[in-house]
This record gives C-alpha cells, structure tokens and sequence, in this order.
C-alpha cells in the first residue's frame, strides 16, 4: 500500500499499528471485555472475555505485522473469524440482527483508537494519522469478516432447513385392512402435491386399499390451487378403484372454501380423521360398536 | 387514516417461495390487526389467490400492505402490482370458470367473495393492480350468508 509507506526511522504505519497492539494487547482486551459484544456472550467470567479478547488482540496485531490490514484473506483473520464469529453467532441466536452485530464489532474500534492516540503523544501528526487510517482499515476489515461470516452461517442454515423441509415428507399410514390415510401438512404447492399424489396412489396398489382419506388438518391455507390438487388426486385414486374421503376441515377453512366457490360436492369429506376412520369403516362394513350398553355407537 | 406498526411492508412476489411468505405475513399482520380466525383465513385465501395471480399471469411483481384505521376499526389493505401483459377481458375474468391458464377460474372472483372491498385496475400492455380491503369487525355481506 503506497500511502502507507514507511516514514523515516519507523516502520509502515500497519507496522506501527501491530506493536502497538502488541504492547497494549492487555489494556485493549481489559476495555472490549466491557463492550456490549463480550460482555453479553461472557457472561460467566470476565477473565474469559479478557483472554479471547487477547487473542483477537493478537490475530489482529499479526496482520498489521504483515501489511495485509485491509485483506479479508489475511492469514490473521482466521483466528478472527474463529473467536468473532463464535460470538457473533452467539448474538444472532439471541436474536440480534447482523447490522446490530456489526455494530457491536464496530464499538471494539473507538476504545482501541484512543489508546493508540494517547500511546504516541510525541510523534509527528503526519504519522499519528496514518496510523490511525491503518487501525481504522484494520478494524473495518474485521468488521467485514464477521459480517462475511455471519452471511455464509445464514445461507448455510437455510440450506440446512431447506434439506429438512425436503425430509418432511408425505407418509401413508395403513388405518386398517383397505384404508389409507395420508396426513398433509405445510404448503400443497405443485412439486409436494404431486409427491403426495404419487405416493398415495402407489400405496392404494400396495395395499389393496378401497378407502384413501387425506387430511388437511395440518393445510393452513386452502385456495382454488389446492383444492384443484386434491380433487385431481381423489379423481385418480377414484380410477384405481379406492374412494377418497378428505378429512380435518376445520370451520374457517370449510366457509372460506365456500365464498371462494369451489365446489368439493363429488368429493366425501369429513370434519375429523376419526369420523373418515369410521365413515369408511362403516363402508367396508367394520362398524365399530361401543362394548358399553348405551355408549355412543359409530357415528 | 393511520397505520399500525408491524404491519405496512412491500414483499416481491417472484417465485413459489415468495408465496408462502405472502401467506405468513398476511397472517400475521392481520392477526395484529385483531383479525377473528375466519375473516384471517379468508383474507391469507384471497391474497394466496392474488398471489398466484400475479406470479403466474403477471410474470411477477409485488404485494403491499398497508393497516388501516376506520373509527374503532382495523382493516389491513393487501395491492398486488405488476407489469404483464395485464387483463383483457375484466368482466369475464372475474366471473367464475374462466381461466387463462389451467386453473379452476375461480381466483379473482373468489378472491373479490373474500374481501370486503375490491378494484382492480389492468391495463393491457401496461400491468395490473388489484387492491383488496378487509376490516377486522365487520361483517363482510348481508346477514344469512357466512
């Protein structure tokens, strides 16, 4: 860096910066141990808060020795990016946002810049200047790697729950000798219904089933695409020879089904799992009889 | 007329994903709003439906919210823009059956059964903005339906 260029009998100002992290490595880690990003994450011990901050201290102080204070890849950083970002990572999951994480590495800067100030009371202002500029680099660049690094957990969580979600998949649950049922849950977009349809109908085969119930307790929402999804999936189950009965039609679901006009009137539907159990228990002539004289009988 | 915290937003609507965060932030901001159970299930229903909308026959675009205040009552303003090639034929879009697509045909007209105020404004070549309001205490129609 040309406008860091060593100045007389003193090294690069980057230089300068990294012994004098070096000789107050102590102070510095004694103030940032009281700053909001330690002090929330430590909150055992304060000597814990000092010692990592020594270590940033030190991480730090080798990357200025390298003149590298303004490169994110400098072999320092990873030391950095390991204590930061733990912490950083820490503060997220407390429910902090990235900017107010950035902003908690960005209030480590001022109590380290007013120790540098008062550390060189005699030197010429030319170079108090330029040491400050490289400190002031120096920090920003680690801002930025706790940034960077606080971004790539995020994609690297939602990666993780998008593989999740992908597990959630659509089990068929054998009910009893020719029923299935088929509970959906989430979102019934085209990709997941058509998973949903596949496998119900492959287990209608299987199962020599004649009676399919799908249901939708766990359908937040029910709009004319999902409805259209399971009429198709009753209508081809229905060419296999198994009825579907749709179950778990909660009471906001089934008026917002009528204002919206969809007609379900070809499709067997039921309030409750329990009631399509019995429905189609009843169907396959099954009827389930309470043991107790003046019990309830099947629905 | 005043707004309510939490609630006013602009969320793009550019894929399926974008869908379901349409869906949760209807939801949610009409449960802010202190929206009963099935006037939030139809409002989600109907701005799931205007999603769609937008995404499939306006090639994508935006949903707004906006929080309303009537009086003592709370009402949550759902727009949903883009710049497609707009509707051709509003009348017949908005009866029942008709579908440019191989939907049912029952989005916007259902949509407009849902809510409780209802414009739309397409201009062919242009785009389409299709505005929806719901109240949170108020009955939505005559007495004897839902």
């Amino acid at each position: 860096m040309p406008e860091h260029a060593s100045t007389g009998q003193h090294g690069s100002p980057a230089r300068e910066v990294g012994a004098f992290l070096r000789r107050r490595a102590e102070q510095i880690s004694q103030r940032w141990a009281d700053e909001p990003l330690f002090r929330t994450v430590f909150t055992v011990s304060r000597d814990e808060a000092v010692e990592a901050g020594r270590i940033v201290v030190d991480a730090l102080a080798q990357v200025a020795d390298t003149d590298q204070v303004h490169d994110p890849d400098a072999a320092g950083f990873t030391v950095v990016r390991e204590q930061l970002s733990r912490m950083g990572a820490a503060r997220s999951r407390a429910g902090f946002t990235t900017a107010q994480v950035s902003n908690d590495v960005d209030a480590l800067r001022p109590p380290v810049e007013n120790l540098l100030v008062a550390d060189l009371p005699d030197e010429p202002t030319e170079l108090v200047r330029d040491c400050t500029t490289a400190l002031t680099v120096l920090m920003g660049t680690m801002r930025l790697v706790v940034l960077e690094t606080a971004l790539s957990e995020g994609q690297a969580l939602i990666e993780r729950q998008r593989l999740q979600l992908m597990e959630v998949a659509t089990p068929v649950i054998k009910l009893w000798d020719g029923i299935v049922a088929v509970p959906l849950i989430g979102t019934l977009d085209s990709a997941r219904s058509q998973v949903v349809m596949e496998t119900l109908l492959e287990a209608v085969v299987d199962q020599h089933a004649r009676f399919a119930i799908l249901d939708i307790t766990g359908v937040p929402t029910v709009d004319s695409l999902v409805a259209q999804h399971l009429m198709k999936t009753v209508a081809a189950a229905r060419l296999m020879g198994a009825e579907c009965v749709v179950s778990g039609i909660r009471p906001a679901i089934a008026q917002t089904i009528v204002q919206l006009g969809l007609d379900l009137g070809t499709v067997i539907t039921r309030a409750s799992l329990a009631d399509a159990l019995a429905y189609a228990l009843h169907e396959l002539g099954a009827d389930i009889i309470n043991a107790t004289p003046g019990g309830a009988g099947h629905r | 007329m005043e707004t309510a915290a939490g609630v006013d937003a602009c969320l793009p609507i550019r894929s399926d994903m974008d869908l379901v965060w349409v869906r949760q932030h209807v939801r949610q901001a009409a449960g802010l709003l202190g929206f009963g159970l099935v006037e939030q299930t139809k409002l989600v229903t109907a701005a799931s439906e205007l999603a769609r909308n937008t995404l499939v026959h306006g090639g994508g675009g935006r949903m707004e919210t906006a929080g309303l205040t009537n009086g003592h009552t709370r009402g949550l303003r759902l727009t949903f823009s883009d710049e497609g090639p707009g509707i051709p034929d509003l009348e017949r879009a908005l009866g029942d059956g008709y579908t440019s697509g191989d939907g049912l045909g029952m989005g916007l007209g259902g949509a407009r059964r849902l809510v409780h105020e209802f414009a739309v404004d397409s201009t062919p070549g242009v785009g389409t903005k299709v505005t929806v309001v719901s109240w949170a205490d108020r009955s939505p129609r005559p007495r004897g339906e839902f």
